[in-house]
């Protein structure tokens, strides 16, 4: 016999919210949104002991030096620096410069926008064109972590405001660029076109640090 | 005197039979969006900050190690020290941990493998450019120094 009449037991659930507010909390706290972001390199491949060193023959104006000793002491291009912010706009002016610029760097230029053209002074002393231009960055042993970022980041920053520029983009979104996707890797390809990421991190000397 | 008095037929109460509803919603949120970290971090990490950051595209390809001063400096010593999966190693256990990692890839993806290095701030050049040089004897060259973002 169904047993009729009865009413049907109910839960309570006033409590319902709590006990969701306490895993909620739990979760909360124990969660570490994966950050799994940074400043990307690729290293240059393992010199040949066979070989010896390539003989450097680069002109001096073709390289813009910044040197960070182990107290964390900046000097750029024989100057003292205090400031690495400035470091960003320095490095635009001196890849920007076209001192000596042959006939497909200066079809490079021309297709230019007018807010690059304004940064090139056609400088005797700085570097003849982009793809000659190297930014050579070398630390110490002894060098603090910190510096090296900011001073990394500064030099990337210069180079992806530069590539984001080409194209119209900030340079964060030129670094969203997602080159899976046909059109975006397209825009990518463009705007790093005769500009290559010539930045030479050297080894870094031994005077301060273990 | 007039009447003041109105009286108001809303009531002032706000219905909470959809809270529970919320609350689930951002907890299966965090649920979902946590990552239970597989390894203790046994060293200092207070990873620098940056603008210029980039995302891993493929997160199977990449490893970390991790490097700083010892949690337990009574135990390991002050001296930054790297971290690969649970245990300390040597700047010579690098090649090793490296070749392990590459071991678990597909043969086309072997040279793709990244390196995501957590280094803390108040570490110095050194032991970084040592990991850097035995990256480049494995042929593992692509590096990520792993940063978080700068408001400015």
């Amino acid at each position: 016999m169904a047993r009729s009449g009865r009413k049907l037991p109910a839960i309570n659930s006033s409590s319902m919210a709590d006990i969701a507010f306490l895993l909620l909390v739990f979760f909360l706290v124990t969660t570490t949104i994966a950050t799994d972001k940074g400043l990307t390199l690729t290293l240059p491949p393992k010199a040949d002991p066979n070989e010896p060193p390539p003989d450097i023959t680069k002109n001096q104006r073709n390289i813009f030096k910044i040197l960070v000793n182990s107290s964390d002491r900046i000097l750029v291009e024989d100057e003292p620096l205090t400031d690495v912010t400035e470091l960003r706009s320095m490095v635009k002016e001196f890849i920007l410069n076209f001192g000596k610029a042959d006939q497909d760097a200066q079809d490079l230029y021309n297709t230019l926008p007018q807010s690059l053209k304004a940064l090139s002074q056609q400088s005797e002393s700085s570097s003849d064109f982009p793809k000659e231009a190297v930014v050579s960055f070398k630390a110490d042993r002894g060098t603090s972590y910190d510096i090296y970022i900011a001073i990394l980041d500064e030099l990337q920053g210069a180079f992806y405001e530069i590539y984001g520029e080409r194209i119209g983009l900030t340079a964060d979104e030129f670094r969203g660029l997602d080159r899976k996707k046909p059109a975006e890797n397209e825009k990518y390809k463009k705007a790093r076109d005769g500009f290559p990421m010539n930045i030479s991190i050297a080894e870094p000397t031994k005077i301060g640090g273990n | 005197m007039a009447k003041f008095k109105k009286k108001s037929k809303t009531s002032q109460d706000i219905p909470t039979a959809a809270l529970p509803d919320i609350i689930f919603m951002l907890l299966f949120f965090f649920m979902v969006t946590t990552v239970l970290r597989e390894s203790t971090i046994m060293v200092k990490q207070s990873i620098p900050k940056a603008t210029q950051l980039r995302k891993l595209e493929q997160k199977k390809l990449v490893s970390y190690l991790y490097v700083g001063k010892p949690t337990d400096t009574k135990k390991f010593g002050a001296e930054p020290k790297i971290q690969a999966n649970d245990a300390f190693i040597e700047i010579e256990g690098i090649i090793q941990f490296i070749e392990e990692e590459k071991g678990k890839l597909a043969e086309n993806e072997k040279d793709q493998i990244t390196i995501s290095i957590k280094v803390d701030d108040e570490t110095k050049m050194g032991i970084v450019a040592d990991i850097q040089e035995k990256m480049r004897d494995v042929n593992a060259r692509k590096l990520m120094y792993a940063a978080s973002r700068r408001a400015d």
